[in-house]
């Protein structure tokens, strides 16, 4: 009796050896390193490898290790003195094109990285770093599309040569033409529907006026936002390697936030400052025709608008866009070849191209202004200084648009796909301003809703923390549970200690995020994971007590608590489940390791301490037990 | 060894006195939320946090001057472990309701140092440049910043309480369909009676409820039901056993066979939990306390609250007389 055959004791193997082979990468603790990822149509490889051992060899460092691979090279040193001084080196030789980032690398050895080993993955809260929660304005994205349509219908109409009264955007939403007559409207409709398809046209009539009433089509709507989000990860992705941190996340949740994580980051008000900003470009030509002392005095002319100069006084410049930032595609700061003055070079894509080759080769000797605009989503406030709220009791925000003409250079040239602005106040200007550039327009205004960020030392203090709270937490339950159940309770410490295995291998190889509410999740399995074993042991004594044999108690102790243990674990994790679903942070890794923790402290607590009992006491003569 | 030994304790008997005390403790709790409410953490209310850790000693005083000079009033600074560490706390900011008042905070604190972060990226001790000096460790270390948006904020606190519903509703029908609804009803009755004590006592208490204080009484929610549910199997299985007595005789012969696991369970989960709130670290404090209070709680009222309102429901023996065998079931899954 109580004897398990030998394929259980198999199985109970083939869990137990990968369980420990997979926590083992844990143990082997960290390496000062640094991390290089390309930066754009750059890419870290073998050239950029070779290139950074020679340029660090000439400086007597050589690395203990490099490895390249999908994600870039990693160069581990034997002390963070080496890699700091192997940093400045590499980043001198390869300069705006790469991230060069320091880390912490994992000392894991080729073999158990060979086979998918990794050390946990800790979050930020016990590693150090920032943590941003942004939301996209994306019903501002849809109102800026409305704004774009008014555009487009009067182009369309006025090409289509229909007479229209007025195009406006209605207050409701949506946008209103009022026409002359009907079959003026009639003409309308069949033009617009034609061209512009993502618009939905209504008829009505309005102060006895025949109108059309168009609104954007709701696939059009949600098309539109997801655009916005789309091309705002495009461009936060973008401004984080500007950043240099290695490992940053950039990701999607709901279907208007993005999550930056940027680990190790200590300066938060920079990260804030490049991740916050919208910025973009707008060329316009100034207009020379007009004279600029009779619009300051107020009477600017149509088509025409007073813009504040960044060198001071005023600029005045055509209405028209000739193409924004959308259409540029690279900006680096650089040195003028002639005169070594700071400037930012630029590259445009193909539209862009074409339309710069065809304005500036019309207007060769005019001046062209960039205009910088930045977008500031601000909340609105009342003459108290306190937050305005609508309606719904939310705070109303205000976007600020910052409008500044940078520069206005006296076009000298037909010019094309590349050109350079210059005009900046130093090289630092530049640099700022490059980078901005590169990372794109952005679609629509972000704001960011939740921010936690942790320094290095608490972050160290509380896996310190956590960590003796672990053991310590363990060492007394295994102290109490072995004076209290001698024999079965040494054999529920033991599984114990492999429960904790386990979930750290489980961790491991999920590279679920371990964070500081996910230790207290693992301590507080140990605490229940007892739990089972209580149960059976309990029961086992209950059978003694009832003069059943020991060896019968054994087995009816195990089977009748079984379903008791089923169900009461599986009801913690319905609420562990429910956990991960809502929470957020933090909290998710509570329910993580919460959820593990329930299912491997299952497999021990019954399985396991059954596998060591029945090794124990199985197929003996017993007059008593140690229980 | 053993602690207690067969006890033979009529709980059902005792019911209308510890229903009473329950009752008293939930009006309690009620009564301080109503007249107190609760003391939200800035996950709920939005706001800014900021900690940080000073070379030496430093006054309240001082920082408050400094923040106001600022223009970051309102603003709650304590202390925390030593006199030097500080965390400030400040509402939403009226004319910057954003994460820029975080970003000031700092600014304001380096400020009467004449030290500015340099741009490191490197985990490890913040350096900054002083006017006289290249990069030196900061005096004024960040350990930790906080900032929560205002509807975020509540957004957060909608979720949470939709989350407790839900775990409820999805037990409830779990257990409905392993036992029988009158049981459903009772654990989930006594899951509520958890966390409402709970939620009072952080109430009366003034205990900061953040976002970490929801997840613990989540859990607690987990380990009141599992309690719970221990001691229903064991009534579900002595009726079927047990031909004679009657619900309340089986009830308290039940809970007194699980008294022990009950009891022990208790004890080695608290051991832990003990461990986490005083070697912890301060940001899991609050955390270990909730589950604490939940843990206690919810023990007692696996004993004395779930069974006696599945008595009140009016529990027959036919309720438990299986329509299947069940138990042939399990057998099969038996290790």
């Amino acid at each position: 009796m109580n004897r398990y055959p030998l394929w259980k004791y198999l199985i109970m193997l083939a869990v137990v050896i990968p369980g420990l082979l997979y926590a083992l990468p844990n143990l082997y603790g960290e390496d000062p390193g640094i991390q290089i990822a390309g930066i754009g149509s750059f890419a870290a490889d073998q050239a950029t490898l070779t290139q950074v051992e020679r340029a660090l060899s000439e400086q007597d460092i050589v690395p203990s290790r490099a490895v390249l691979d999908s994600s870039g090279i990693r160069l581990r040193f034997t002390d963070t003195e080496t890699q700091l001084k192997a940093k400045d080196v590499v980043q001198d030789e390869l300069k705006n094109d790469y991230t060069v980032a320091l880390s912490l690398l994992p000392a894991t050895p080729n073999w158990l990285s060979s086979i998918g080993g990794a050390p946990m993955y800790l979050g930020l809260d016990l590693r150090g770093g920032v943590h941003f929660l942004m939301e996209v304005d994306v019903d501002g994205a849809a109102d800026n599309a409305e704004q774009r349509y008014v555009g487009d219908l009067r182009t369309i109409l006025r090409e289509a040569k229909i007479r229209y009264l007025t195009i406006r955007r209605s207050t409701g939403g949506g946008i209103g033409i009022k026409f002359r007559d009907e079959a003026q409207r009639d003409k309308g409709r069949q033009v617009i529907a034609d061209d512009l398809v993502q618009l939905k046209l209504e008829d009505r009539d309005r102060e006895g006026k025949p109108f059309i009433h168009a609104t954007l089509r709701e696939d059009a709507v949600s098309e539109i936002k997801n655009f916005a989000l789309q091309q705002n990860m495009t461009s936060l992705r973008n401004r984080v390697d500007e950043l240099g941190v290695a490992e940053p996340v950039v990701q999607q949740q709901g279907d208007r936030r993005i999550v930056v994580q940027l680990p190790g980051v200590q300066d938060t008000a920079r990260a804030k400052e490049i991740l916050g900003r919208t910025a973009t470009l707008e060329i316009k030509l100034v207009d020379e025709e007009h004279d600029l002392q009779s619009a300051l005095r107020g009477s600017v002319p149509a088509g025409s608008k007073l813009y504040p100069s960044r060198r001071g006084g005023q600029i005045l410049l055509q209405n028209r866009l000739i193409y924004s930032g959308h259409n540029i595609v690279d900006a680096a700061a650089g040195r003028d070849q002639l005169n070594g003055s700071p400037v930012v070079h630029i590259t445009l894509d193909s539209r862009g191209a074409e339309i710069n080759q065809r304005v500036t080769g019309e207007n060769v000797g005019k001046r062209m202004a960039v205009v910088f605009v930045e977008d500031r989503s601000e909340t609105k406030v009342n003459a108290e200084g306190l937050p305005v709220l609508n309606e719904e009791g939310e705070v109303v925000k205000v976007r600020k648009r910052i409008e500044e003409v940078i520069t206005a250079p006296v076009i000298r040239e037909q010019l094309g796909k590349r050109f350079q602005i210059e005009g900046l106040d130093g090289s630092a200007e530049a640099q700022d301003l490059a980078l901005l550039l590169r990372a794109g327009a952005l679609a629509a205004p972000v704001d960011i809703i939740e921010e936690r960020t942790v320094g290095p030392s608490l972050g160290r203090d509380n896996i310190e923390k956590g960590f003796r709270s672990v053991v310590i937490g363990f060492l007394l339950v295994l102290v109490f549970m072995f004076v209290y159940y001698r024999t079965f309770g040494a054999v529920a410490g033991s599984v114990l200690v492999l429960n904790l295995v386990l979930i750290v291998s489980a961790l491991s190889l999920l590279q679920a995020t371990l964070t500081l509410p996910g230790v207290a999740g693992i301590v507080l399995t140990v605490g229940m994971a007892v739990d089972a074993n209580v149960l059976i042991f309990e029961r086992i004594r209950e059978e003694i007590r009832n003069g059943n044999s020991p060896q019968a108690s054994i087995h009816v102790g195990y089977e009748k608590a079984f379903g008791t243990i089923f169900d009461a674990n599986f009801t913690t994790l319905i609420a562990a489940i429910v956990l991960f679903s809502i929470g957020s942070g933090p909290v998710k890794g509570f329910a993580v390791t919460l959820s593990i923790g329930i299912i491997t402290s299952m497999f021990t607590a019954i399985w396991g301490t059954r596998a060591l009992i029945n090794l124990i006491y199985g197929g003996r003569r017993l007059s008593k037990l140690a229980i | 060894m053993e602690l207690i030994g067969t006890t033979n304790i009529d709980f059902m008997g005792r019911r209308k006195l510890a229903l009473m005390c329950s009752a008293i403790l939930i009006l309690v709790g009620f009564g301080s939320l109503f007249s107190r409410g609760l003391n939200w953490g800035i996950e709920f209310t939005g706001g800014t946090l900021v900690e940080v850790a000073y070379e030496a000693p430093i006054q309240i005083e001082d920082i408050r001057a400094q923040l106001e000079e600022a223009g970051l009033s309102d603003a709650v600074v304590q202390y925390f472990g030593t006199s030097r560490d500080v965390s400030i706390r400040l509402p939403v900011i009226a004319e910057e309701g954003t994460a820029e008042v975080s970003t000031r905070t700092l600014e304001a604190l380096r400020g009467p140092f004449g030290e500015v972060l340099t741009a490191t990226t490197d985990n490890r001790v913040q350096q900054c440049i002083r006017d006289d000096s290249g990069p030196v460790p900061c005096t004024v270390q960040m350990r930790r910043i906080e900032f929560i948006g205002p509807q975020f904020g509540e957004e957060l606190a909608e979720t949470g309480g939709l989350a407790m519903l839900a775990a409820l509703a999805l037990i409830m029908l779990y257990v409905a369909f392993r036992f029988e609804w009158k049981f459903a009803v009772g654990s989930v009755a006594a899951l509520a009676h958890d966390v409402l004590i709970a939620i009072g006592i952080f109430s009366i208490l003034q205990l900061e409820f953040t976002q970490q204080v929801l997840a613990a009484l989540l859990a607690v929610i987990g380990y009141s039901l599992n309690d719970t549910i221990v001691v229903f199997d064991r009534i579900r299985e002595n009726f079927r056993k047990v031909r004679k007595g009657t619900p309340v005789e089986i009830m308290n012969k039940s809970i007194n066979q699980t008294l022990r696991r009950t009891l022990l369970t208790s004890v080695t989960t608290l051991l832990v939990l003990f461990a986490l709130f005083f070697l912890g670290g301060e940001v899991i404090r609050g955390f270990a306390l909730a589950l604490i209070i939940g843990v206690i709680v919810g023990t007692y009222s696996s004993i004395f609250v779930a069974s006696p309102i599945v008595l009140t429901l009016g529990l027959s023996r036919d309720d438990m007389m299986p329509i299947k065998k069940e138990g042939a079931d399990q057998e099969k899954i038996l290790p």
